[in-house]
């Protein structure tokens, strides 16, 4: 459940104080340079290369994801923004989660909780479509991979954004030696 | 509730140049020397107009960030992503007292009876129950707490 009943997970230890220093000087973003390297080093007294190797060390090791350019949304002309979350037998979710995850159009797609009675959805897939006619018949082809394994689903659409920080990430730093 | 917020902003203007770098760039810059050349190169554009480009999309909002994508969990923080049901009378008030906590890092209205979702993003993994434990405190409600069991990988791409 928990991530700290899955050690796999955390490689943090690994990271020593010149990583978190570049994690902390990019967590904003990466300066839009010939030599962005370079430009992080800079200030941290660390060479362009060095900064490129370390990231590199960290994107093998899952600690980076990417370093991508991430959309908003709604200003790419994706206006309909769906949570579709499903009720999938829990004998064949990790297969059907890895089919889902696969489709075009799904940004994220979990495994999580059901909450019964109130929630029997245990996977959860984001759509993202220009209109809600897009989204849906996204659903369906979702609802046609999941066959018989799925009892029942929901499109939950976000009506409103009330806050959008992103993850912040800083902080860490002050536990450093 | 009732007005769109000043948040969801409209559609941008993009030319195919602009369309042709998002689309190259969801999936990931290359850890090279000059990495920004390696693209330009590939998008047969010069390095120059893709970083002006890039700068213009960022400041635009297009692109609501450029760079790293850190993996939360495996940097030993805490993530998930909880849900309440809210009276309709008491949204504005519970909105308010939710999003004064730091921890969380995005909340949405959705149309369900759940109609609060919120990402709790702490500095441990154990600091995510204290939070609920607050915000229910704050709040008076029971907080649905979903932390992901499995994450199916996806590479989000908007082709636009």
């Amino acid at each position: 459940m928990s991530v700290s009943t899955c050690p796999s997970e955390s490689v943090s230890a690994a990271l020593d104080a010149q990583d978190r220093a570049i994690i902390l000087a990019t967590q904003a973003g990466l300066p839009l340079v010939p030599d962005p390297w370079s430009a992080v080093g800079e200030p941290l007294g660390l060479a362009g290369e060095e900064v490129r190797v370390r990231m590199q060390r960290m994107q093998e090791s899952g600690i980076i994801r990417r370093i991508a350019a991430v959309p908003n949304h709604y200003r790419l002309g994706y206006l309909a923004n769906g949570m579709t979350v499903w009720d999938v037998d829990d004998a064949e979710i990790e297969r059907l989660g890895r089919a889902v995850a696969a489709l075009p159009g799904v940004s994220h797609c979990y495994r999580r909780p059901r909450h019964l009675p109130d929630w029997p959805y245990n996977l959860f897939a984001m759509l993202h479509g220009r209109t809600h006619a897009e989204v849906e018949a996204q659903a369906d082809e979702l609802r046609e991979l999941l066959g018989s394994a799925c009892r029942d689903h929901r499109i939950l659409y976000s009506s409103r954004i009330l806050k959008k920080t992103g993850l912040r990430l800083a902080g860490r730093s002050d536990r450093q030696r | 509730m009732t007005a769109e917020p000043a948040t969801r902003p409209e559609p941008a203007e993009l030319d195919a140049a602009d369309r042709r770098i998002i689309n190259r760039l969801q999936d990931g810059l290359p850890l090279v020397e000059a990495p920004f050349a390696a693209v330009a190169n590939e998008l047969s554009l010069s390095e120059g107009e893709l970083l002006e480009r890039l700068a213009r999309l960022r400041e635009s909002g297009v692109l609501s960030r450029f760079g790293p994508m850190y993996h939360a969990e495996r940097l030993g923080g805490g993530l998930t992503l909880a849900a309440l049901a809210v009276p309709e009378e008491d949204f504005e008030r519970v909105t308010e007292a939710v999003n004064a906590f730091p921890e969380v890092a995005h909340n949405y209205r959705r149309e369900h009876p759940l109609n609060m979702w919120f990402v709790l993003a702490t500095e441990t993994p154990e600091r995510i129950a204290e939070v609920i434990a607050e915000i229910e405190t704050a709040t008076g409600l029971a907080v649905f707490n979903m932390p992901k069991q499995e994450e199916f990988h996806v590479r989000l791409h908007l082709p636009v």
